[in-house]
């Protein structure tokens, strides 16, 4: 009888252990449920609503969309914005990668001092972006910067200009430093990606004669493949995402006259801005969401070539 | 095969230009904080002509620095801290339990890992006012932290599916309970794991401007970047100043890169490909 009791008491406590392990899990989908998933689900339904001020209006269906798609002054702010990311994209996926593959190649080669010159190339990743924005203004800057003042130095100077200034420059400006930023981190992307090439391959097509160039196009970037489809979509999202090089260079309306704005500029004026109709919450949750696919989009469709790759091997 | 001695010139050509467009940057900033505003007017490339350090001292009178580094100080330690608490308590859990639900759940923080968290800041900053956090520090912390779950819970995912299980049923025989056996057994040998989320999570936190931009508007409130703003609005014309704050704010991950160089160059690298 005893023993039948304590073998109920042992049953309940291994029962109750069981439970317990649920609280492993507990605080981190709390926390994450809570401030990260609600609002990201709260984000996209907005986008449906008309709102006064902060308040939640009316259900207005895609209402928010058709004004942001077909009415001015929405409409071309909008657009405009819209093509500043892809023309970022286009512009940093060319140099960015170009360069980086080209530093990482050097410094996987046969070359003295590699941990300085990798420790060198990095350095810019660790400042804030808001700092690097805030330099580079300075830098960048007409008459006292020190990029005029050096073109100046050395002779070149009619290639000084208004670099933030100017409609012409200032879009590839903020591009540079963007790049001039991340390229250090995409080294390092392609570094790792190198270094896990086995060197036999290059020695057997040494052997049979392949000269640079033929490695690098037949070996050495097909190997590379999946850094460099990783570092694309980063670079992607990155472009769709920027927001505080705009900022802290051009403002948040993208000066000069718009010619840097992009949509997540477009974003804040809406949500937190004072032009542009300020607190227009629900044109501001549409961006979001047009954001949200294209965003989605591009990391569900490098997901899936990854899962292809694990399942050929 | 040697390779030709030109074609080694030319790497270290190229090294030597770009040294010098990632170096000098940075060294400009640190030497212009050291000069006076009028210096960097008639001569803004040369060195510093004597070392200014009242520039320090003056961007700190000028505007609130202490606050600001110990806010960000403050918000990088607790964000960093419960990251890779809670984080590493999920992934354990997801390796070692198996439960029907587990891969709905690794599928609800892949969610995070594939949207654009800050772009969900309009339904975050309403429940910040309701919540009565706006312009609080821990608006920040709960939205790093949150914002950090996701990838730090698959990394930690990874490295405990690596940790064979034979370790955790000695030590549940010698009479380890389930968290015993977490924080004893497996969490020291998750070292690796844990800088690389550290060091992720630190940067990204320290370096954020965004929700501070949003979430605060008191002046002793501000982290560093966002106190960034506030000195290039007021103190414009002073790049002396402009310059030495910038050079403050840079400073304590320079110096921890120095130390620690390695760490952060692999945790980032690690941190992306895995």
């Amino acid at each position: 009888m005893s023993s039948q009791i304590n073998d109920n008491g042992y049953f309940q406590k291994r029962k109750l252990r069981k439970h317990m392990v649920h609280l492993f899990l507990l605080p981190a989908a709390v926390l994450y449920g809570v401030f990260q998933l609600y609002p990201l689900i709260s984000a996209a339904l907005n986008s449906f609503y008309s709102f006064n001020g902060f308040d939640k209006d009316q259900f207005i269906g895609l209402k928010n969309f058709i004004v942001l798609f077909t009415e001015e002054p929405y409409k071309s702010t909008f657009f405009n914005a819209f093509k500043h990311n892809w023309i970022y994209f286009g512009v940093t996926v060319l140099t960015q990668l170009m360069i980086s593959l080209l530093l990482a190649l050097i410094i996987h080669s046969k070359i003295k001092g590699k941990e300085l010159f990798k420790s060198i190339f990095f350095l810019p990743k660790l400042l804030s972006v808001i700092v690097i924005g805030f330099l580079y203004s300075l830098i960048l800057n007409p008459t006292r910067g020190a990029l005029n003042n050096l073109l100046e130095a050395i002779g070149f100077e009619e290639l000084t200009r208004p670099w933030l200034g100017s409609m012409d420059t200032a879009l590839f400006s903020v591009i540079f430093v963007d790049s001039w930023a991340s390229i250090g981190f995409s080294m390092l992307i392609f570094l790792a990606g190198l270094q896990a090439i086995e060197p036999e391959i290059f020695e057997a097509a040494k052997i049979d004669g392949a000269n640079w160039f033929t490695v690098l196009r037949k070996i050495t970037i097909p190997m590379l493949g999946p850094s460099l489809l990783v570092m694309s979509v980063l670079v992607f999202i990155g472009s769709f995402e920027t927001f505080e090089y705009v900022y802290a260079m051009q403002g948040s309306s993208g000066g000069p006259y718009y010619s840097t704005d992009v949509l997540t500029t477009f974003f804040y004026r809406l949500a937190f801005g004072t032009t542009d109709g300020g607190q227009s919450i629900g044109l501001g949750s549409a961006i979001a969401v047009i954001l949200f696919i294209i965003i989605g989009l591009a990391t569900t469709i490098m997901l899936l070539i990854f899962r292809r790759k694990d399942f050929d091997r | 095969m040697k390779t030709k001695w030109y074609i080694q010139i030319l790497k270290y050509v190229v090294l030597a230009l770009f040294t010098f467009i990632f170096g000098y940057p940075i060294f400009l900033m640190i030497t212009s904080s050291l000069k006076s505003n009028m210096e960097i007017f008639t001569s803004p490339l040369s060195l510093p002509s004597s070392f200014l350090f009242e520039n320090y001292l003056e961007v700190w009178e000028v505007v609130d620095f202490s606050s600001y580094i110990w806010n960000s100080v403050i918000v990088s330690a607790a964000s960093v801290f419960i990251v890779l608490f809670v984080s590493s308590m999920a992934g354990y859990y997801l390796a070692r339990y198996r439960f029907k639900w587990n891969s709905f759940i690794l599928l609800f923080f892949m969610i995070g890992l594939m949207l654009p968290m800050r772009l969900a800041v309009i339904p975050l900053y309403m429940m910040m006012m309701n919540l009565g956090l706006l312009d609080t520090l821990f608006s920040l912390i709960f939205v790093y932290v949150a914002g950090g779950i996701p990838f730090a819970v698959f990394l930690f995912y990874g490295f405990f599916r690596t940790v064979p299980q034979a370790l955790e049923d000695s030590a549940r025989l010698d009479g380890c309970n389930d968290f015993q056996i977490y924080y004893k057994i497996v969490l020291p040998l998750m070292k690796p794991a844990i800088s690389i989320v550290a060091i992720v999570n630190l940067l990204n936190v320290w370096n954020d401007f965004f929700y501070p931009l949003i979430f605060i508007r008191t002046d002793a409130l501000k982290t560093i970047p966002l106190g960034m703003l506030t000195l290039f609005g007021e103190f414009d014309t002073q790049w002396n100043l402009l310059f030495a704050g910038l050079t403050i704010s840079s400073l304590p991950m320079l110096i921890a890169f120095l130390f620690a160089s390695r760490q952060f160059m692999d945790g980032l690298t690690e941190g992306a490909v895995k």
